[in-house]
């Protein structure tokens, strides 16, 4: 027994929309569960809960990451591994690919998102500026997680000018 | 700092597309995060079932806006949308529905698979972790939504060796809307 409409929001397009939704959830709720346990609120009790979903985000990254079929993980050249961040990895988290992808070509490269689903459910423009951090961490570490996976270390961090656009940057660390 | 111009992007692997197991993956992460942050498991366990229900109360919504399913009448018909529909939709499985009580006022969801805990293992050291519990809070959180109150539990859990994952739903009460007062 099945309500009428139902069939296509159960078929494999409408899972994955769902399964996004289920995400945007889960993270928003993390994102509020995490400041509210911090017992210090202060400038420093914000870098240590930034740094608990950024690390949890790096493991899920790297989760990500161990599940790319073997080949795409020879990269000939960094700037491919950050294009397939940019498009596949992307599109395959948030359902959309990376609006822009700029480098120094000297191991920085700015990634530029117009409308970042995590920050969508925020007012755009300046009013909740304050709060974007927290809902960009999870998701750098994410980043970086992947990028680790690929082989490649950096440090990745965000920011944002006006929601909900942001611009990851993907600094490379070379040993 | 003088960057280049940006980059077209051509797809490397679309296969990746295909599966999205983010909402596993870190609900993963976040067990694993809460059992550092917990002494106990039953810290745990409450954390995840209050979590779960603030989802809940905001998830109903997306539910009922994808679905269009109309109101329940009885206990019955809110457990065929729930397994039939909810399940499917969000995470892919149909449980079945058995074990109704006499009254019809609790049944059982049985889960042959989890989605939740693909991959997953508990540790020795967390036997008491219900960890899937974030779905009690869920589905209490969106049933109260729908002014049902409900309890959810598991009593079954296939990462503890059972063979099938079995959530008890009993149905408590319904909740009567309370108008401010001055409305007719």
């Amino acid at each position: 027994m099945r309500t009428r409409g139902a069939g296509r929001l159960l078929g494999r397009e409408g899972r994955r929309m769902a399964d996004a939704v289920l995400f945007e959830f889960l993270h928003t709720e993390m994102v509020a569960e995490l400041w509210a346990q911090d017992p210090d609120p202060g400038p420093g009790g914000q870098k240590m809960s930034l740094s608990v979903l950024e690390g949890m985000g790096f493991r899920v990254g790297q989760a990500l990451g161990e599940r790319l079929p073997r080949e795409t993980l020879a990269f000939r050249e960094e700037l491919d591994a950050l294009k397939f961040l940019c498009k596949d990895v992307w599109a395959a988290v948030f359902q959309k690919q990376m609006d822009s992808l700029r480098t120094n070509h000297q191991g920085t490269y700015v990634l530029q998102d117009h409308s970042f689903p995590l920050l969508i459910r925020m007012a755009s423009g300046l009013q909740y500026l304050e709060e974007a951090p927290k809902f960009l961490a999870f998701t750098c570490g994410l980043l970086r997680g992947t990028l680790s996976t690929l082989g490649i270390k950096s440090l990745v961090t965000a920011s944002v000018a006006a929601l909900p656009s942001c611009k990851f940057q993907v600094v490379i660390q070379r040993s | 700092m003088q960057l280049g111009p940006a980059h077209p992007i051509p797809a490397l692997c679309p296969d990746l597309q295909k599966s999205s197991e983010l909402f596993t993956l870190t609900y993963g992460a976040l067990v694993t995060q809460l059992c550092k942050d917990y002494e106990n498991d039953e810290d745990v366990n409450k954390q995840l079932d209050k979590m779960g229900y603030n989802i809940g109360v905001r998830l109903i919504e997306d539910f009922l806006a994808r679905s269009n399913v109309g109101r329940c009448h009885d206990f019955r018909e809110t457990a065929d949308v729930i397994a039939k529909v909810a399940f499917k939709m969000y995470l892919g499985i149909t449980p079945s529905i058995t074990n109704w009580s006499p009254a019809g006022d609790e049944f059982s969801l049985i889960l042959e698979n989890n989605p939740l805990v693909d991959f997953v293992e508990l540790p020795d050291n967390h036997s008491s972790l219900i960890y899937s519990n974030l779905l009690c809070g869920v589905l209490r959180g969106a049933l109260e939504m729908v002014q049902m109150a409900v309890e959810a539990k598991f009593v079954q859990d296939t990462l503890k060796g059972d063979g099938v994952t079995e959530i008890r739903m009993r149905f408590i009460r319904r909740i009567e809307d309370n108008l401010p007062a001055g409305e007719e």
